[in-house]
């Protein structure tokens, strides 16, 4: 075999075309891209579209059954649920993509560091994660929570904090084999500095598991701030948010009141399954 | 594995618990206002909120109070609930029993389920029964318990009318009948664990399958069902052991959720109506209950991987 002949090392960014190209043809991924669109559409535009205001309370009409005029039904105080579930994807939609976020730009900074310089950096983020990982986040969130008090704001902060060092060591492993190829030795022998190397050579060639990381972070996001809505600890009323609603109304259930939770449980588990899609596709498509 | 390994193993399992403590212990000292104060209400008069907090040992620095904590901890006194001013301990170990029942519940359904959806789908892979089980399994590990529960109860308690909704059972009532009233609220937390469960049975079965010992006992003209008995089955089971420990952490935090929704009064649900009442004894109690838990479940999986493993017993000789 001659010199020529020998497999080059591509960075990450060179094979992108053909990534975006396969993630087109994989179902899963169009299928749960299709799904957060339409509730991000609805997050978006929703409280404008909706025949009822999500707030307006009906006391004559509560608890009113599916039909013409509600098509999901009322709930307790009469309130339009259908206009309550469209208007209900905001808060979610919010919240967890805003605590995804912080946790990305820290973490990846985090990770950067981490695997780069590696040293004590490395060694208290290996700790860090062994603590977090020892107790479920719900229980975590619900500790921080009662010290801190319930809100929007808090629960956002707290997810972020937990999600920080689980995503720093996403980046840390993608950093430490990016750094074995040979445009990292180039960039070195160029003379460039640390903050270079991090950020403009290694940065671009690791967003692929980056994104990854994200896609299923946001999953769990969904999964963590719902729950806690559930429980009182998350998002408050009197908000649309679907995890609420499923709180305030889920006694009514034994007297056939199906509607007021039914609803809401299908739009959460569309949009945790869609979102989970949607990790999957990118996945697949960016690994191979 | 060996004595010294045990140790070593025990010992860092004690160091994570330690850090939990002063974690759970830090964050209730973050809560604003005193405790006398909230437990005595607005109107009482100030001397007698300085008189419950000298009382409860609130009054004096955090480090103090956090080894006198620490101190009774390790004498198995678990301190005063505030809200029920009585001793925590009762509280947590009456709780303790009906969560375990539950996770009991959980377990004894997911765990063969499991298992054998994916030594299935390994036998079939690529097949749509395969994709099935592998991308609806995952699909169904991240919705979130309060949720499925919900779509549960209203297909299998109110429509079908197959299984109770409440978890609860009068006093007197069979345990078959008081396990029944499980049922449903163990499904969450089954629908939870599954793919993951599912996921790396069928990982070690592949691994087991295409390995050299499966290899030479096809040669040895073993028959097929002996070889996925005595060969492939034995080693692919291995990891999954270790993963249902690890789901111990899901399985608690699914807990919280299920034990709210069916009004189940285990330590999920009092560490949730701790958090509510502020009561931080019996919150601090909990979530340390829950976190050795946790550690003890990877240590018995450790051991349990020792037995089962003949490389791991053959190393101890």
């Amino acid at each position: 075999m001659s010199v020529l002949e020998a497999p080059i090392a591509q960075p990450a960014v060179w094979r992108m075309p053909r990534m975006v190209a396969r993630l087109l043809q994989s179902p899963g991924f169009l299928v749960g891209f299709g799904i957060l669109l339409f509730w991000a559409i609805c997050a978006v535009f929703g409280p404008s579209l909706v025949p009822y205001s999500p707030y307006r309370d009906d006391l004559m009409n509560a608890l009113a059954p599916p039909s013409a005029a509600h098509w999901f039904g009322t709930d307790q105080i009469g309130r339009d649920i259908f206009s309550r579930i469209i208007a209900g994807a905001r808060p979610i939609l919010s919240v967890a993509p805003a605590a995804t976020l912080l946790a990305t730009v820290c973490g990846t900074t985090l990770g950067l560091i981490a695997g780069y310089a590696g040293g004590w950096v490395d060694n208290v983020l290996s700790r860090l994660i062994e603590v977090i990982l020892a107790l479920p986040l719900i229980v975590v969130a619900l500790l921080v929570l009662v010290a801190l008090g319930p809100s929007s704001i808090n629960v956002m902060v707290v997810i972020a904090l937990v999600f920080t060092p689980i995503i720093a060591r996403t980046v840390r492993s993608a950093v430490l084999s990016e750094c074995a190829l040979d445009y990292m030795a180039a960039a070195q022998l160029r003379d460039e500095g640390a903050l270079h190397i991090m950020f403009v050579e290694i940065l671009p060639n690791i967003l692929p598991p980056i994104l990854v990381e994200v896609t299923v972070r946001l999953g769990y996001a969904i999964f963590t701030i719902a729950s806690l809505s559930f429980l009182g600890f998350g998002i408050q009323p009197p908000s649309p948010d679907w995890g609420l609603a499923i709180a305030e109304n889920y006694g009514l259930i034994v007297g056939g009141y199906w509607w007021t939770v039914g609803f809401a449980a299908m739009a959460t588990a569309s949009l945790v399954i869609g979102v989970n899609l949607l990790a999957e596709g990118l996945q697949s498509a960016l690994s191979s | 594995m060996n004595a010294r390994l045990l140790a070593k193993r025990l010992t860092l399992s004690a160091i994570t618990l330690l850090l939990l403590s002063a974690v759970v212990f830090a964050a209730g000292q973050l809560l604003p206002g005193d405790v006398g104060r909230s437990i005595l209400g607005p109107l009482a008069d100030a001397r007698a909120v300085a008189a419950l907090n000298h009382q409860l040992g609130t009054d004096q620095p955090a480090l103090t109070m956090y080894l006198h904590w620490l101190g009774n901890l390790l004498r198995g006194d678990m301190g005063q609930s505030y809200a029920f001013r009585s001793p925590v301990a009762p509280f947590i170990g009456h709780a303790l029993l009906k969560s375990l029942a539950l996770a009991a519940m959980a377990a004894v359904i997911v765990v063969p389920t499991a298992i054998a959806a994916g030594v299935f789908a390994a036998l079939r892979v690529g097949s749509w029964q395969d994709r099935l089980i592998t991308l609806g399994g995952l699909s169904l590990t991240i919705v979130p318990e309060f949720v499925s529960g919900i779509i549960l109860i209203l297909i299998l308690g109110v429509w079908l009318r197959w299984l109770p909704i409440s978890a609860n059972t009068r006093p007197g009532t069979g345990v078959m009948e008081q396990a029944r009233h499980l049922i449903l609220p163990a499904l969450p937390l089954v629908l939870l664990l599954f793919g993951y469960i599912a996921r790396i049975a069928r990982a070690g079965m592949l691994d087991a399958l295409e390995s050299d010992y499966t290899r030479t006992a096809r040669l040895k003209g073993i028959s097929p069902s002996q070889v996925l008995l005595r060969h492939v089955l034995r080693n692919a089971l291995l990891p999954t052991i270790t993963v249902v420990a690890t789901q111990t952490s899901y399985l608690i935090g699914g807990l919280v959720v299920v034990e709210t929704l069916f009004r189940y009064q285990g330590i999920g649900s009092l560490i949730l109506t701790a958090a509510r009442d502020k009561d931080f004894p019996m919150l601090e109690a909990g979530i340390l209950v829950v976190g050795a838990a946790y550690v003890l479940s990877n240590v018995v999986a450790d051991l349990l991987i020792g037995v089962l493993d003949p490389r791991v017993a053959m190393s101890r000789r």
